[in-house]
């Protein structure tokens, strides 16, 4: 054990726990991270191209090393980052990435190898033989890379999203965002307050430094209850604010159940969209460390963080207590911690300054103008070299902390145009001009680093945000903060011939950005893609500015004309999981169910998906054991007697207005403003472009009243087109529409006893074919008094009708009907039945209608008027349409027990078959029940003239050819006669 | 030199000493044969083209930024010759061969993988319209399947089957079809066209064009005027901005395109998979992070970023299809600027400019089509008629009535 | 993104669908002469400025307004929003 005093941890909590089966003892209050420390491990995983060893190096989100595989079964997590697993009793952890146990993995063998991997060494060969990428090579490199796995069972947890609006949102909890939050609570602005730790207090945590003479835990606590007592402040910890979209919207989530064994009735993770007007980006900044030979061993990390696990988890990072510590600094930074682990108790070997002249702050030992040049140990650190004036020596250390600098988080400020500044005079980064706007830097996360600088900065950066917001803002009395700005020197790696790496869990070495160099792949993003240097899951947070300096001083150039660090979302990885926000599995899409749902439930139909829609596809019988069983029987008994089908689903658009006529005569190619009262006409609308769009009826009830219908797939279009029309074309047309799909149920009431199933239901309504013939349509009251709605349209070819009523008596209409039918042997029918009519009587659905087809292919090109101009009807006449000779025909098997697959090409008997001799194709096909055959419509060349003639339907796909008759699209009653009776 | 696996490891035994530059940085000429505007993977292409196979030589790349920094570098990586209509079909079945050659062809390992990608489909109306499709492939020599669900299963077991909302009915596959490391394709042709002594120009943004009498002289640039006998437009989502230089309007919308990786993991998809009930398609890289993407934000932008909504969209088709990736984590997300035309399909063809000549309008698709749109815009480069396979890539199409509408959905950019 | 609806205020424009240029709602005399030169131009070929760009949305899942809405496509910042109808009313006066 490595525990040290004091500490932000509840040693009356232990809480057990596990990693790679080794049960352990932590405390409320660590990370996976710190109790494996405290415990005395430090190998926590390997690396992704050499498997070497790899311990934590930071003690934040920022963390490339320590990453494991938290939970068991469908919950296992990958890539998980110890520093940021919270503790939690029973967790359970596996290391990642190695073949064999973690402290003897097989594939170190790569770190032998590791010459003839050197920076973009795989473009460079693995090229022959050819066929040898697919089968071998890219096999082994695939099975070899990845990090951690997925456990292949579905996510069992939940995960929800919700929406948030605030006037101020600051991102981070420590100093900065604290005065931030409390400034603009105070000033009664609307406070989000998100922080990633589970616990508010961001840097304060980490140090030593007294505010008002007392810990700085004191006034975290004091200003965190001040804001929790607020109303109109909401802190949400274990909140990350990831990314930053347009007009100030934020994406965060929140791990509302990570630090539990189980969810339980919780979800898991939570994604916010937080609309603000105003936010104060007081994210912190990150260490960088400093390459030298041999820097990546556990018990090598970031001074700061070093720091962090001593003061507030009590542990150091060393194989066992009482190992010494050391530190690597270019500046005042690295003292600080040294002060720190003396204060803890540490046994501190001394710090290595490469300041020439560099002192002490205390009482230990300083190499100034000195580097450490080399390091040992197989599983972790036991010894390191420093040079010091050209001499040099060995020590045992247990762990080294290096200090480089710290880099501003300004990566949300970088997620719009906003490039980063260089600031020589802190040798990093700042936000620069052109980030998101409203997003204001506060804090180390805009240079302001230091207790006392970003105290001062946040209150600033709030007082910024309410004065743009017209909202007063309080002076906050700050608590008092001693330290000072730490100088430090621009020291960026140390030079020698080994391997010095920058970028730790991609394995990319001072030596692979020299190759790089000298390659010409010099401007940064070339120099990224080449290594793979800053692609890791850290995305470069350790190690871009440290590659950027290591090039800058290659080309001679300066760090920012060599490049700049632009982040993209996410700051830290997200869950793929809460960014589907939980509508998954049969919750992906909204179900829409027609009025008589329901009732088609109880009678045992199927059913199935249509765009948003669920409707019957068929009723199955008793006896019935296939589904063409049923169809089959569904569609003779339209054909001979009485079906009904809902057709709800159809779009409906009720048009009213002097100008109705006028406005639909310009939507239909088809003449509409000859249509009398009391009459329903087929229409067909067109794109702009000339090509057929929708079709459907249209019907007059009234001089200023239509009802308009589009196929189910398009009315949502079909609307939108015709708003468009209304508002953007031709506002001077006095013309309202609305959508009334969902307000009216409508039954297709089909087949030679449809008149007289309907005589039963109507109130003193004459439906004789004088009275009322085909096409018409009237308004009346059935059962009675309901108000209702008849068309005598049909789909099937047989006599029929559309019947509408209120949407919510369309369950009692259908029950309605059955019941006034069953002498007359009355049938519901599903979609397939519906399908199999319309085929056998020719009539063009989604499959033909598929927006690449014309008027004249569907065999409609008469119908676009050229008395009138209507949407489309200009262009229909261009060159390329008119010449189009494709037509809609029916194909008739000639061998009828043989299907012709809808997709199959159409070629002329004898010829070859190629893109070039492409006759046309199959849209849709059947059984046809009626004709004892299956039958197809089929889009041919010159397809009008080649009735009678014997085509070859090619399905090479599915290794089938048949031959077909070309025949009348109209298989069923082509004269008519029998929707006329 | 010539790379090779002796050769790599004959470098790491010596030091490295003899890999030099992968291409120089020359200084701009006053004027050259050609001058490609645009160095992604279509341009760089056109140039190798240009002096491998019509030996025309005295060419320019001339790039605003680095190579590869526009869509080369920021698609999903996918290439497939899995079209339908025969205005598309052939071009991309002859850049699919290419594709297959290519490594051998430029001496640069790209990483061409043909791990299949499987289009979903989820109702019979899909089914029929992936039949269609399939058929066109066979037809083309492209080859095709059509999977069942049991085959499904088999392939991709961690799909959703048992649980959907749409459920997975099967789906068309294209074996031949996978996936390329784009950066080395980019590299690649850099490479090759640099050995054929093109000059690439780093850095060096096209500021405006020098016409007279309807004839291309050359163009301006942030580095001068360079001289230029045929200019050659290959800019991805800058083609508006470019072309206005020359006061022409386009049938193009510039739109934002986002496309996503996760963190690494170890290999679970194994080729290209699309969703057919929504917008998400997925394929796993080398490396092991998840590639994957969806729609278009859906509004004009040069913005090279998208919004909150569509990460959301695509997320939530992802775990409707493949609830296992839950756990996963999104490193990266990322936009680029697609040129999204009226009928979804590209543009390669003369302009009413003699001399300044047009590739463009890819709409999601350009990374496939980087071989072969190379080569055709080459050839109607180096010989001022159309290739075979590209005849009809050409702009009058849309005046005249020949669209290649592959989707069926008009003159609506963003349904593409 | 917000739009900021003339009628309804600001709104996510996740509630809109988008059309694209408003030219488009400068429909060509269909009996001019040359009419399907003008309808070609009409419906293919687009400005598509990086920069101020005037578009149609459409608010779907709202009040089903048309609106013209002025933005920047190179920052995407909006810097108006008008009906569509009172901007067609506004140029045939």
């Amino acid at each position: 054990m490595t525990r040290l005093t004091g500490g932000l941890i509840d040693r009356t909590r232990p809480l057990h726990f596990t990693f790679n089966g080794t049960g352990y003892k932590g405390f409320e209050g660590d990370t996976l991270a710190s109790a494996l420390l405290a415990n005395g491990v430090r190998l926590m995983g390997r690396s992704f191209k050499y498997h070497r060893p790899r311990g934590v190096l930071a003690a934040g989100s920022e963390e490339p090393n320590a990453l494991v595989s938290l939970r068991d079964g469908a919950r296992a997590e990958p890539n998980t980052r110890a520093t940021v697993a919270e503790l939690y009793d029973g967790l359970s952890a596996r290391s990642q990435n190695h073949v064999g146990p973690l402290h003897r993995d097989l594939l170190a063998l790569n770190d032998l190898l590791s010459p003839f991997f050197a920076a973009g060494f795989y473009y460079k060969t693995f090229m022959w033989p050819k066929a040898f990428w697919e089968k071998l090579y890219e096999p082994a490199i695939r099975k070899a890379a990845g990090l951690g796995e997925l456990s292949m069972l579905p996510d069992p947890d939940a995960y929800d999203r919700g929406f948030l609006q605030c006037d101020l949102l600051v991102i981070g909890g420590g100093a900065a965002g604290l005065v931030a939050a409390l400034t603009a609570g105070r000033a009664g602005a609307q406070v989000v307050l998100a922080d990633e730790d589970f616990r508010l207090g961001g840097r304060l945590l980490m140090e030593s430094d007294l505010l008002d003479g007392a810990p700085a835990s004191d006034w975290v606590e004091s200003v965190r209850a001040e804001l929790a007592s607020l109303s109109n402040v909401r802190i949400m910890t274990r909140t990350t604010v990831f990314g930053v979209f347009d007009h100030g919207i934020y994406g965060a989530v929140e791990r509302v159940a990570d630090h539990l064994p189980v969810p339980g009735d919780k979800v898991r993770q939570t994604l916010w969209r937080i609309t603000a007007k105003r936010a104060v980006l007081a994210a912190g900044a990150t260490e960088r460390h400093i390459p030298f030979a041999d820097n990546d061993r556990p018990g090598i990390l970031l001074a700061g963080a070093l720091r962090a696990y001593a003061n507030r988890w009590a542990t150091l990072p060393v194989a066992k207590a009482g190992d010494a510590v050391a530190i690597f600094t270019n500046g005042d930074d690295g003292h600080r911690t040294a002060r720190d682990l003396l204060a803890k108790g540490a046994k501190l070997l001394g710090v290595i300054d490469s300041r020439a002249g560099a002192r002490a702050l205390g009482d230990y030992r300083v190499f100034s103008g000195a580097q450490v040049t080399g390091s040992k140990g197989r599983l972790g650190l036991t010894q390191i070299e420093i040079t010091e004036g050209g001499k040099v020596s060995w020590h045992e250390v247990g762990a080294l902390g290096v200090a480089g600098g710290w880099n501003p988080n300004l990566h949300l400020a970088s997620h719009h145009r906003g490039r980063p500044e260089w600031d020589a005079s802190l040798l990093a980064f700042v936000p620069g001009q052109g980030g998101p706007q409203g997003l204001i830097p506060a804090g180390a996360a805009a240079g302001k680093g230091g207790t006392a600088q970003a105290l001062a900065d946040g209150a600033r950066a709030a007082q910024a945000a309410l004065a743009e917001l017209a909202l007063t803002a309080p002076q906050i009395a700050l608590p008092e903060a001693l330290d000072a700005p730490a100088a430090q020197e621009a020291f960026w790696h140390v030079p020698g011939k080994k391997r010095a790496w920058v970028d730790f869990q991609n394995d990319v070495t001072v030596k692979d950005i020299k190759l790089a160099h000298q390659e010409n792949m010099r401007p940064v993003e070339h120099l990224k893609r080449w290594t793979t240097l800053g692609m890791a899951t850290d995305q470069g947070k350790t190690s871009n500015v440290s590659a950027l300096a290591v090039m800058a001083e290659l080309t001679g150039n300066s760090i920012p004309e060599t490049g700049t660090t632009i982040f993209r979302p996410p700051y830290t990885p997200v869950s793929l999981g809460v960014l589907g926000g939980g509508d998954s599995g049969p919750h992906f899409r909204p179900h829409r169910l027609t009025p008589t749902h329901g009732w088609a439930e109880a009678q045992g139909a199927e059913f199935v998906e249509v765009g948003p829609w669920m409707r019957a596809q068929y009723f199955p019988q008793k006896g019935e054991t296939h589904w063409r069983q049923s169809v089959d029987r569904e569609v003779l008994a339209v054909r001979a007697g009485v079906g009904l089908c809902d057709v709800t689903t159809l779009g409906k658009v009720d048009v009213q207005g002097a100008d109705a006529r006028e406005f639909l005569n310009r939507l239909y190619a088809n003449m509409m403003g000859t249509l009398k009262v009391g009459m329903v006409r087929y229409g067909l609308m067109l794109r702009e472009d000339g090509h057929a769009y929708d079709d459907g009826t249209c019907a007059r009830l009234a001089e200023d009243h239509y009802v308009v219908t589009t196929t189910t797939a398009n009315a949502g279009l079909v609307f939108q087109r015709m708003e468009f029309a209304r508002q953007c074309l031709w506002p001077e047309l006095d013309v309202q529409l609305i959508s009334t799909t969902d307000a009216w149920a409508q039954i297709a009431v089909a087949g030679p006893k449809s008149r007289e199933l309907l005589g039963r239901i109507v109130d003193d309504f004459d439906l004789s074919n004088e009275a009322f013939p085909f096409m018409a349509c009237a308004p009346l009251t059935i059962c009675g008094g309901l108000r209702a709605r008849l068309f005598r349209i049909s789909f099937s070819g047989e006599l029929a009708y559309e019947i509408a009523v209120p949407a919510r008596y369309g369950h009692a209409l259908m029950e309605r009907l059955m019941k006034q039918g069953a002498d007359l042997g009355v049938t519901p029918y599903g979609t397939e039945t519906l399908g199999v009519l319309r085929i056998e009587k020719g009539h063009a659905a989604g499959a033909e209608l598929n927006g690449q087809t014309t008027a004249q292919m569907l065999g409609l090109g008469r119908m676009v008027s050229a008395k009138k101009d209507s949407i489309g009807a200009v262009m229909s006449r261009r060159e390329g349409l008119a010449a189009d000779r494709r037509r809609l025909v029916g194909l008739k098997s000639v061998t009828p027990q043989e299907q012709v697959a809808a997709g199959s090409h159409l070629f002329t008997e004898g010829a070859a078959q190629t893109m070039q001799t492409d006759q046309g194709w199959v849209t849709s096909s059947c059984w046809s029940p009626h004709l004892k055959s299956y039958i197809a419509l089929a889009y041919l060349e010159d397809g009008d003239s080649r009735q009678g003639e014997i085509v070859i339907a090619a399905n090479p796909l599915e290794g089938r050819e048949l031959r077909a008759e070309v025949v009348s699209a109209h298989f069923v009653d082509p004269e008519g006669g029998r929707l006329r009776d | 030199m010539t790379f090779s696996g002796f050769k790599v490891v004959k470098e790491a035994l010596t030091g490295y000493r003899g890999w030099g530059p992968l291409w120089r940085n020359p200084t701009p000429k006053p004027a050259y044969d050609v001058v490609i505007v645009g160095g992604g993977g279509h341009g760089l292409a056109t140039a190798y083209y240009l002096a491998k196979r019509y030996n025309l030589r005295n060419v320019a790349v001339l790039e605003k930024g680095w190579i590869g920094s526009g869509n080369a570098g920021r698609n999903t990586t996918i290439i497939r010759s899995n079209y339908l209509l025969p205005g598309n079909q052939p071009f991309y079945e002859l850049s699919m061969q290419l594709w297959e050659n290519l490594e051998q062809e430029t001496n640069f390992n790209s990483m061409v993988s043909q791990r299949g990608i499987i289009n979903l489909f989820h109702s019979d109306g899909q089914r029929d319209a992936y039949r269609r499709r399939g058929n066109a492939m066979m037809i083309s020599g492209a080859g095709a399947r059509l999977l069942g669900p049991g085959e499904l299963r088999e392939m991709v077991p961690f799909l959703n089957f048992d649980n959907a909302r749409f459920p997975i009915k099967g789906g068309l596959m294209q074996e031949r079809a996978g996936t390329a490391r784009h950066d080395g394709v980019v590299w690649g042709y850099a490479r090759g066209a640099d050995k054929l002594g093109v000059d690439i120009i780093q850095n060096c943004e096209v500021t405006g064009f020098r016409i007279e009498d309807g004839k291309m002289l050359g163009v301006e640039t942030s580095r001068g005027y360079i001289g230029a006998g045929k200019v050659g437009v290959s800019v991805a989502g800058s083609s508006g901005r470019v072309m206005a230089y020359a006061n022409r309007r386009l049938p193009i919308e510039s739109h934002a395109l986002q496309a996503f990786v996760s963190e690494g993991l170890k290999p679970v998809v194994p080729g290209v998979i699309t969703f057919g009930a929504g917008h998400f398609y997925i394929s796993q890289s080398d490396k092991g992070g998840l590639v994957f993407g969806g729609d278009i934000d859906g509004y004009n932008s040069y913005a090279q970023r998208g919004g909150l909504p569509v990460i959301e969209d695509v997320l939530e088709g992802g775990m409707a299809l493949m609830p296992m990736i839950g756990r996963a984590r999104l490193l990266r997300a990322w936009g680029g600027l697609v040129d999204m035309s009226m009928d979804g399909s590209p543009i390669i063809d003369r302009t009413d400019i003699d001399g300044l000549y047009f590739n463009g309008a890819w709409n999601y698709g350009g990374f496939k089509a980087t071989p072969a749109a190379g080569l055709t815009f080459a050839h109607l480069l180096a010989t001022d008629t159309p290739h075979d396979t590209a005849t009809a890539f050409r702009f009058d199409r849309f005046n005249r009535g020949y669209v290649i509408d592959e989707k069926g959905v008009g003159a609506q950019p963003n349904l593409h | 993104m917000l739009i900021p609806h003339p009628l309804l205020g600001l709104r996510d424009a996740q509630e809109f669908t988008y059309l694209g240029d408003a030219a488009l709602m400068n429909r060509p005399d269909p009996d001019a002469p040359g009419a399907e030169a003008a309808f070609c131009d009409y419906v293919f070929l687009r400005d598509n400025p990086a920069g101020v760009h005037r578009e149609l949305w459409y608010h779907e899942q709202g009040d089903r307004s048309w609106l013209v809405v002025t933005r920047n496509t190179l920052t995407h910042e909006i810097l108006g929003a008008e009906l569509a109808s009172d901007v067609k009313a506004g140029a045939a006066q």
